[in-house]
């Protein structure tokens, strides 16, 4: 019987087997680095209806951010702030801009503009934001420099690893209550080692187990 | 004179191969099985097995578009087919393990002829059953790294150690490399033979491939026999294991009806009783389709039909030991989930469960059911169904009864768990025809190895 085989077939076929294995491999991990939420999600900027600037209005005229956002040290939901709330200023400031013509509609009609939210977590996941403002995890931790950003994006992946990292080793984003909405504030002295005696103090033991964030 | 004729052990070991078969009809009658066009009613069940499990995957990709809420699962029954299902395939596997591993190893020669498709069941029971934990994660795709303790970047945290959940994931991953491993080197001469009679090149290529350049000398044999038994001895461990782990999902928890220490046992008779009622459904099938009854004997089928006989009754004893337990342990949780079994809203399950698993196979007393086609396999058909209703009667039981009356359920399933589990019906048929149809259904070589032994005393060789 004649052979099937060349003699180097069975390196060929060792040389493939090896090739689709370094292939598979490393197939997965370029496609797991680029699904990974720092990739996928950072940086997500969605068009809001109103070119409203959190740049303008929290940086540069320096409105506190309690001021529109006046849920998230009170509830468990962060609420975009109604339309009445632009127009106890707007009645009166630049009343005729055509950029607030959607604004001035949505007061007129009682309708809500449609912002899009920008920081989105999965229905999964049960996220309480008053006990995070109440301990003193500043705004700019989650959202990063917000009186900076004409347009509103995502600056953290927003994953489990990403809020499992600050569970576990929390103090250097605990701050006092009082400096929590001051983005730019900056510590005399090491942050972290703040941020632990005021763990101390106020006895603040973030959870990490599975049922704190999934019931 | 006459008499004289008839060697007696003829008379207490039937031959195993009959209808004067010789090496060369046993190698042409197995092989021409995957070389010819097979039967037409193959076509036939093919035509029912792959729009099941088209309808399989459809239902997967309507879960994962949806969530696992589409499934009946509800609070307080958060285990519902997924499990049963999962646990039921588990355990039809373990016909093919205890066949190829535990009586290889008892010299039991009857396994030759139903080994091959036994273990080749047991692989596809095993993918079977792992969908369902897969997909009741909602995300398969992100299993990898939920089930495995796999370095991650996501989730950064390690799985729970001591749950036996991710001891079931290690039980029964090994259990399929284990039995597929084995399985491939049962068929490694025989792809050899197929390899050797093709005539198409690329038929030939690809059980070259396959065969791994066997040659069938000496020195090979040996060291194949050797392989063969390392992997009996490292699969025969694995039939008391796996099902063991799979109990302890059950029995490791605090929940009346499943926290107790016969489980491990239990399961696994009820394993091997399921295991063997679905190749007991299969061969009678398969060897009246391809008219292989001269190499599955009628022998054959009565000794699958005793170890029904003896695991069966194994299982019905069990029964009657979690009632007398939880009556003697006088303690009314435990009483009242039993007597709510035998009685409450699944008292239909539970005796549907009873009647198929314990009074069925009690038939197999008498050598006229056990030696007629038509009666195992009806009775088959009855313990592949009771043995689906006892995982189901022992996880919904337990659950919809919760110790708070006002958290008291019903388990209802919807339209994706009954096409899921038909659909995993239809995938393992697939798999299974598409086996029959292009490897060899019974080890040549293994066959020839108790022929040999045959052909000898015929011919009044001592041994």
């Amino acid at each position: 019987m004649s052979a099937i085989f060349s003699k180097q077939f069975d390196t060929k076929l060792r040389l493939a087997a090896g090739a689709i294995v370094l292939t598979l491999g490393a197939g997965g991990a370029v496609l797991g680095y680029l699904l990974h939420p720092k990739q996928l999600d950072t940086g997500y900027t969605p068009v809001q209806p109103v070119a409203y600037s959190h740049k303008l209005h929290a940086g540069n005229l320096g409105i506190d951010c309690l001021y529109c956002h006046y849920t998230v040290d009170k509830s468990n939901y962060a609420a975009v702030p109604m339309t009445e709330t632009c127009m106890n200023c707007h009645v009166r400031v630049r009343e005729k801009s055509p950029k607030l013509q959607l604004v001035r509609e949505s007061y007129a009609t009682g309708q809500p503009v449609p912002w899009v939210k920008v920081h989105r977590l999965p229905d999964y996941v049960y996220f309480n934001h008053q006990a995070h403002v109440k301990v003193g995890v500043s705004c700019v931790s989650c959202h990063g420099r917000v009186d900076q950003m004409a347009e509103v994006r995502q600056v953290q992946p927003l994953s489990m690893a990403w809020c499992l990292e600050c569970h576990r080793n929390p103090a250097a984003n605990i701050r006092p209550a009082e400096y929590v909405t001051k983005l730019d504030w900056k510590p005399e002295g090491d942050p972290a080692e703040i941020g632990a005696k005021l763990m101390k103090a106020k006895g603040i033991k973030p959870p990490d187990n599975c049922s704190a964030c999934h019931r | 004179m006459a008499d004289l004729a008839i060697d007696p052990r003829t008379e207490l070991n039937p031959p195993l191969v009959t209808g004067g078969a010789t090496y060369s009809s046993v190698t042409d009658q197995i092989s021409a099985i995957t070389e010819g066009k097979p039967p037409k009613q193959w076509y036939v069940v093919m035509g029912v097995a792959i729009p099941l499990a088209m309808m399989l995957f459809g239902c997967l990709a309507y879960l994962v578009a949806n969530g696992i809420g589409v499934w009946g699962n509800n609070s307080p029954v958060g285990w519902g087919w997924d499990i049963t299902n999962f646990v039921w395939w588990i355990g039809i596997g373990h016909a093919g393990t205890l066949i190829s591993a535990i009586l290889f190893l008892f010299r039991q020669k009857w396994r030759t002829s139903i080994n091959r498709a036994a273990e080749a069941m047991t692989l596809f029971a095993v993918a079977c059953a792992g969908i369902y934990p897969l997909f009741h994660t909602g995300r398969p795709w992100r299993a990898i790294y939920w089930l495995f303790p796999m370095p991650n970047e996501l989730l950064t945290m390690w799985q729970n150690f001591r749950s036996p959940l991710m001891w079931d994931v290690f039980a029964v991953s090994t259990y399929a490399t284990v039995s597929a491993l084995f399985w491939f080197v049962g068929l490694v001469p025989d792809l050899a033979t197929l390899r050797d009679r093709a005539t198409n090149p690329v038929r030939k290529t690809i059980f070259g491939i396959l065969s791994l350049g066997w040659r069938g000398s000496a020195s090979q044999w040996r060291h194949y026999e050797l392989a063969y038994l390392i992997l009996a001895g490292l699969s025969t461990p694995l039939v008391l294991s796996v099902h063991s782990i799979v109990s302890f999902d059950f029995a490791t928890s605090l929940m009346p009806g499943w926290h107790t220490t016969i489980f491990p046992p239990y399961f696994v008779a009820g394993a091997v009783f399921s295991g063997f009622a679905m190749v007991v459904t299969l061969m009678t099938l398969a060897r009246w389709v391809y008219g292989l009854e001269n190499l599955i004997t009628i022998k054959h089928l009565e000794n699958m039909c005793k170890v029904m006989l003896a695991t069966g009754t194994i299982v019905g004893f069990a029964y009657g030991t979690e009632f007398f337990i939880a009556w003697y342990s006088a303690n009314q949780y435990e009483r009242f989930i039993f007597l709510n079994r035998a009685f409450g809203p699944y008292a239909w399950a539970y005796w549907t469960m009873i009647s198929c698993n314990v009074i069925a196979p009690q038939f197999f007393w008498f050598k006229k059911f056990r030696t007629s086609i038509p009666a195992m396999f009806t009775l088959s058909i009855f313990i592949n169904i009771g043995m689906w209703f006892e995982r189901f009667v022992i996880i919904a039981t337990s659950l919809h009864r919760d110790f708070l009356p006002s958290s008291w359920g019903y388990f209802q399933p919807t339209w994706v768990d009954i096409g899921t589990f038909v659909g995993t019906m239809g995938l393992f048929l697939t798999l299974f025809l598409l086996f029959l149809r292009f490897l060899p259904a019974i080890a040549i070589s293994e066959v020839k190895g108790v022929l040999h032994h045959q052909i000898n005393t015929e011919k009044g060789v001592a041994h």
